[in-house]
């Protein structure tokens, strides 16, 4: 079936991002790849909503969408503010707290 | 003035303290000194007119007690807030108000120069108050916050030089031994709670006669209840009035400014024991053998302090170990029952003992704070003011006749020889003793001070020798008149046909011991005859001359003899160095009580259980919970990447606990 093949998709696009999440050190990086799996689960959203002819799953995408852009945004200005103090977008320098 | 108003007598020296304690510093000396001197002043005028009052009653209503308000009420605990002047109370009150008005006065000349000077006269009004408090209260408990009041402001004053170590220690050595004697004033009072069910001193007076449970039971070895409240109470008055065993504390009080040890450490607090006596004379009646130790103590510590004050050469020390010794003499003439002997006394003693230290003091001031009668001498033309009223005080204390110190302390004298009290005689004769030996000091330190040649080394010292100014040397013309015609209100009766003024104004409250058992008064010389009574001043009066003749003949005549005598070997020597050093009985209360106390104090309290037991429990608990967080915050590392790891791991550990279990 073709929805299995879209439901593959979503599992490699996430397992892609939380991989980059864990392993990349680059913060611009790390908030693509948060992207990504916001994007995967939207996928799958939009593969049930479909199969199942239910219009909730689509709504959801439309309310994912809009918090990855207020994070993005947040997240962004996060980045800038960290850069301009320590020169630097590597996150394991950011270790302050450090127990 | 009505007897109503007789509470401002109290709080108007409270009002002064509190004024000069809070504003003092920012008022100026003026004002400061307006309101120590004002206050003081106007309470002494109240008391004074109130006093007339009381006189122009009839004898036998002579009681007046107000009630301001209930204090305390718990159960079947009450305790009033009341006044009550009666003679007895109003005597004392008149002595407080009277001598400490005079002794504010020259604490202006004296303590003029101190920078602290609010604080002095605040410490000064306060111990006023709580004078007064302890002998104008209607009941035990207020004598007894009164009690407490005096041995704080005389802490507080001792102290008063708190930068100087000595003074520090003698401030809390007094307080220490005063808190021992308090102690058992308050198990006293607490007894007669518990027996009688009031403190009040109507009540108590009227009831205990009555009691049946004061004098039948008995407790620890057979004493009667009334025997064991008075010998506590006693231990309050040994306490607070300096006697035998806790007298340490006086001499050392001569640290503070000497216009406080007049006050405080010779005429008023320390008679406080006195008072309490006198005013519980009902309950001491009724206990033979607290009369006994009441007569012993009185008469040994007489004899005692007396030599100590021998060889003294600090004259503040002299006069210290003379009160402590004049102190004896009332608690041997309340031994004997001779309660108004003993009241009589405290005020005889009170003029002419607060001239001889206001005198001191104007000496110290002349040699410019020297205390060390070595290095006075002729004073005599430097000083002429305070040269004539020390004379005065010092021919008084020694008991030359018509000065009062003649009268109060013969008849003390009289009534221990013709008492009832077993061993009076014995007591007697070590009074009699003392008084040789008072007279003896007494003159020694006048002539080391007032006459010969002036041996300060220092030229300083020399050159500035002055007379002190008029407001310092009034107040000891006042005190020494007072000394001089003071004996007049007890003349005995069986000498001159003139009625004995004070015994017939305090017998409604002194009752004297075995009136009603003996039908016989020894007191006042009522039923002794008149040979007897001249026979018996004759020869006190030979004692105390042949007293005065000793010290003429060792410090003025021939002054080389002295030091011959003090330079002899062996046994000489030995009394000598003894007596010098108050035969030790300091280092003995620092080698029985002291050390024992310090020493388990920093090995068992201080090292071991402070900090073995308590910094050890609180050290172990911190260090064991920073143990375990040392292993713990290795999963703190600080990188982010690192807590996306362990979040995603967990979601899986969870994904697959789902699967698996549901």
């Amino acid at each position: 079936m073709m929805m299995n093949n879209y439901l593959m998709l979503s599992a490699a696009l996430f397992v892609i991002g939380a991989v980059g999440v864990m392993i990349r050190r680059n913060v611009i990086v790390v908030m693509m790849c948060i992207e990504l799996m916001l994007n995967a689960a939207n996928l799958s959203f939009i593969t049930f909503a479909n199969y199942r002819h239910d219009m909730t799953g689509h709504a959801f995408v439309f309310m994912v969408i809009a918090v990855a852009a207020a994070e993005a945004a947040v997240g962004l200005a996060v980045v800038l503010a960290m850069f301009r103090n320590r020169e630097t977008v590597d996150v394991d320098e950011m270790n302050s707290m450090k127990g | 003035m009505g007897l109503d108003n007789i509470w401002w007598v109290p709080i108007l020296p409270l009002i002064g303290a509190l004024m000069n304690g809070l504003f003092g510093y920012r008022m100026g000396k003026v004002w400061t000194t307006f309101w120590a001197l004002g206050t003081t002043g106007l309470s002494f005028a109240i008391a004074l007119l109130a006093f007339g009052n009381l006189v122009a009653m009839p004898a036998s209503e002579r009681v007046f007690e107000k009630v301001l308000f209930t204090w305390v009420q718990a159960g079947s605990f009450t305790a009033e807030a009341g006044i009550q002047i009666d003679p007895l109370s109003g005597l004392f009150m008149l002595i407080v108000t009277g001598v400490g008005f005079l002794i504010h006065v020259y604490s202006v000349g004296y303590m003029g120069e101190e920078d602290a000077y609010p604080r002095y006269f605040s410490y000064l009004n306060l111990f006023m108050f709580s004078m007064l408090l302890l002998v104008m209260g209607n009941n035990f408990l207020l004598m007894f916050i009164g009690w407490e009041g005096v041995g704080l402001c005389s802490y507080l004053l001792i102290g008063y030089y708190y930068k100087k170590d000595s003074a520090a220690d003698a401030g809390k050595k007094a307080f220490i031994m005063n808190r021992i004697g308090d102690f058992g004033f308050l198990l006293g009072i607490m007894w007669i709670f518990w027996t009688l069910g009031s403190i009040d001193y109507t009540t108590v007076f009227a009831a205990a006669p009555h009691s049946e449970e004061l004098m039948r039971h008995t407790r620890w070895g057979g004493l009667t209840v009334v025997t064991l409240i008075t010998l506590f109470l006693f231990v309050g008055a040994t306490g607070k009035s300096a006697q035998i065993p806790l007298y340490t504390w006086l001499p050392d009080a001569m640290e503070g400014p000497t216009p406080v040890s007049a006050l405080i450490h010779a005429a008023t607090m320390v008679t406080a024991g006195v008072y309490m006596v006198a005013r519980c004379n009902v309950l001491f009646n009724m206990a033979p053998v607290t009369m006994v130790v009441v007569a012993a103590v009185g008469a040994l510590t007489a004899i005692f302090a007396a030599t100590m004050g021998l060889f003294q050469n600090d004259i503040k020390r002299v006069l210290a170990y003379s009160t402590v010794s004049q102190l004896g003499y009332m608690f041997l003439a309340c031994g004997v029952g001779a309660y108004v002997a003993a009241v009589f006394h405290v005020m005889t003693h009170a003029f002419f003992k607060a001239c001889l230290f206001l005198g001191s003091g104007s000496v110290i001031h002349g040699m410019s704070g020297e205390q060390d009668m070595r290095q006075m001498g002729g004073l005599k033309e430097k000083m002429p003011h305070t040269h004539l009223t020390f004379l005065i005080s010092t021919l008084a204390i020694a008991g030359i006749p018509i000065f009062a110190g003649f009268f109060s302390k013969d008849e003390i004298l009289l009534s221990a020889f013709m008492g009832h009290t077993p061993g009076h005689i014995f007591y007697w004769l070590l009074a009699t003793i003392a008084a040789f030996v008072t007279a003896f000091y007494m003159f020694r330190l006048y002539y080391m001070t007032f006459t010969g040649e002036l041996r300060a080394e220092d030229h300083h010292v020399r050159d500035h020798v002055h007379e002190s100014p008029f407001v310092m040397t009034i107040p000891l013309m006042i005190l020494a008149f007072l000394a001089t015609v003071g004996g007049f209100l007890g003349l005995p009766t069986a000498l001159v046909h003139l009625p004995h003024v004070l015994s017939d104004f305090l017998a409604p409250v002194l009752n004297p011991v075995a009136a009603g058992a003996h039908g016989e008064v020894a007191e006042g010389g009522h039923h002794v005859s008149w040979q007897m009574e001249l026979g018996f001043m004759a020869f006190s009066v030979a004692v105390a001359t042949l007293g005065i003749f000793t010290a003429r003949y060792f410090y003025k005549v021939k002054p080389e003899a002295a030091e011959e005598l003090a330079r002899k070997e062996g046994l000489v020597h030995t009394i000598y160095v003894t007596v010098q050093n108050k035969y030790y009985v300091d280092e003995i209360y620092d080698y029985l009580f002291t050390n024992p106390i310090v020493v388990f104090s920093r090995k068992a309290l201080w090292k071991f259980f402070d900090v073995k037991i308590v910094d050890g429990t609180v050290n172990g608990v911190a260090n064991w919970t920073m143990g375990i967080s040392g292993v713990f915050r290795q999963t703190e590392t600080g990188r982010v990447r690192n807590y996306a790891t362990v979040m995603a791991a967990g979601c899986l550990v969870l994904i697959w606990a789902w699967i698996m279990y549901l």
